[in-house]
């Protein structure tokens, strides 16, 4: 198998890696390991959730963002912000003044991402009461539809062919630009994104779709601008901002972005299921034809509470949520753009059938496969079945997947070293030698010492 | 490959478990998930009628690189009219069944749909036996 340690939207900085193997644990593809004292991607099962990121100690992934500075190789700028973003922040940081701050920034407008949810109801309800293979799978979490496509491949046609908000926003913007007689090579589209996975989706989204979005900001980093701007009163005084301002959104806009915000808007039995534990439990199900009365639709978010956990969001999720469920609930049902969301976008477009990315486990020879599994069920029956991770892989499954495809050895679990220094088959050096291997020279030396 | 499960009668929350894993393995092998799904359809659907039928039941499962044999054992009541059972539409007429003594859906002819062969060996009183073969 190739080892990469970068993937489109994550990137193991081994500068910063200390080989703590956090990462390995909560990967929900099974896709790091950790050797020689660093954690190694399998790129090509990464799913972008962003999981490794947020536990990671020593903040040595890398969100592969656009810099800030891009944004100014672009006449006009229009930055599209998710509702979750202002909802970060404590209500004495008015929406106003972070505006102001945007702009500041350097964007020319400012508009909420969500305003294309009005529309888009209407156009996802079409879509299932149409649709052939139910119940209909949202299009909306990039992280649920990679994990789709590299676990749960007989499920893709599940996956609705619909554009998710954040597109169907920025076709609005590329039309009144154009509308207006601007110079399309002067307008620049920017997202500001709570998630990793969506990074990965507008660089290269999947069906055959091309992005007008010309650039993604990371979330975490202008939270952070924003609020500095803020406690150093460095933004101009109200009213004297330069920044356009579109911030229209319904209540419906507003609830999107959290848990059942968008079953609650479709027809017929819609569920709402959040956390890729959950999420993965639930696709397992379906996929083993277990769930016998129908559902129609699932709405499927890769993280706790949606995207008010996202993971670029920075303030608590529960808080964030509750922000926009109170704000929510003080906004209108419907917004003015929405006629002429109608009129110019379409969240349904002509996109090709998505692809499967196959996670070859053994491999891609059957007959192959087949005596490599068998050999992984021997090992699975020695191993201690405890899923330490001290072998550098996150379990004895995976250990054992790893030795037949000649990724690891046998000796690297600790069981069985102790087992072999036992039966004086392997020495104490040895030991530490394979241990060295895994986990770098420096963390079996007495450094008590130094201190 | 050999995969082997024991299926306890009525326990519906293990009842899946023979399928789900087998489902497993073969996602790991590579099999396209066309077949990968008719796969799970049928021993599924069987499973479940050793669960809610029988007095439980060995799988067997026999992965070969162009195909899967899978055997269901069970000791149980047995089926009196195979050929009825088989009728396409006879698992939702629940009354006939029941009064067959098996309850509704045995889902006999959803088995032989899916696979590439379905043979079945049962005597009246001692159980049943499924021989199930889908080819990759």
């Amino acid at each position: 198998m190739e080892h990469d340690t970068f993937h489109k939207a994550l990137e193991i900085q081994d500068d910063f890696c200390i080989g703590c193997s956090h990462c390995i644990k909560v990967c929900p593809t099974e896709a790091l390991r950790v050797s020689g004292g660093k954690a190694l991607l399998y790129a090509e099962w990464c799913i972008d959730c962003g999981r490794c990121f947020r536990v990671c100690p020593s903040r040595a992934i890398r969100v592969v963002d656009d810099d800030l500075d891009d944004i100014l190789s672009y006449k006009y700028r229009v930055l599209l912000v998710p509702a979750v973003f202002y909802a970060q922040f404590e209500k004495k940081v008015p929406p106003g003044v972070i505006n102001d701050i945007l702009g500041d920034m350097g964007f020319s407008e400012i508009c909420t991402v969500e305003q294309s949810a009005d529309t888009l109801v209407e156009e996802i309800n079409a879509y299932v009461r149409k649709a052939p293979a139910k119940p209909v799978i949202s299009s909306f979490c990039p992280a649920v539809i990679r994990l789709i496509q590299v676990r749960f491949p007989s499920l893709i046609d599940h996956i609705m062919l619909l554009l998710p908000p954040i597109e169907v926003t920025a076709q609005y913007y590329v039309k009144k630009w154009q509308n207006s007689g601007g110079d399309p090579s002067e307008l620049g589209v920017f997202y500001l994104t709570p998630c990793i996975a969506k990074i990965a989706a507008v660089k290269s989204p999947v069906g055959g779709y091309e992005s007008p979005i010309n650039g993604v900001i990371n979330m975490d980093y202008v939270y952070n601008r924003v609020l500095h701007a803020f406690k150093n009163k460095k933004y101009p005084e109200q009213g004297k901002g330069t920044e356009a301002v579109n911030d229209a959104i319904s209540s419906r806009g507003l609830r999107w972005p959290l848990t059942g915000g968008e079953a609650s808007q479709i027809e017929g039995r819609a569920l709402a299921i959040d956390g890729m534990t959950n999420v993965m439990d639930f696709l397992e199900k379906l996929e083993d034809e277990e769930i016998e009365e129908p559902i129609d639709y699932l709405e499927l978010r890769g993280c706790d509470e949606s995207c008010a956990g996202g993971i670029l969001v920075q303030g608590n999720r529960f808080l964030v949520a509750d922000n926009l469920r109170a704000e929510a609930a003080a906004a209108k049902d419907t917004h003015p753009l929405t006629g002429q969301y109608k009129q110019f976008c379409s969240a349904s477009i002509k996109m090709d059938a998505v692809e499967p990315r196959s996670m070859v486990k053994y491999d891609k020879d059957i007959n192959v496969a087949i005596k490599k599994m068998e050999a992984a069920r021997m090992l699975r029956k020695i191993l201690p079945d405890i899923d330490c991770g001290a072998c550098g892989a996150p379990s004895c499954e995976a250990l054992a997947a790893d030795i037949v495809r000649d990724d690891a050895s046998l000796n690297n679990c600790i069981f069985m070293q102790a087992r072999f220094e036992k039966e004086g088959s392997l020495l104490v050096g040895e030991a530490i030698d394979l241990m060295e291997k895994v986990w770098g020279k420096d963390r079996f030396v007495n450094k008590e010492k130094d201190n | 490959m050999k995969l082997e499960y024991d299926v306890a009668a009525g326990d519906f929350t293990r009842a899946g478990f023979a399928s789900s894993s087998i489902k497993k393995a073969l996602k790991q092998l590579g099999v396209s998930p066309a077949v990968v799904k008719r796969v799970v359809i049928a021993v599924y659907e069987a499973e479940v009628n050793i669960v809610a039928h029988a007095n439980g039941g060995r799988i067997t499962a026999d992965i070969e690189p162009d195909g899967i044999n899978v055997v269901l054992a069970d000791t149980g009541p047995g089926i009196p009219d195979v050929e009825k059972a088989m009728q396409k539409g006879f698992s939702t007429a629940s009354k006939e069944v029941r009064e067959m003594g098996f309850g509704a859906g045995m889902g006999l002819p959803n088995i032989k749909e899916n696979a590439d062969s379905l043979r079945i060996e049962t005597e009246v009183g001692k159980g049943t036996t499924l021989y199930i073969y889908i080819k990759f």
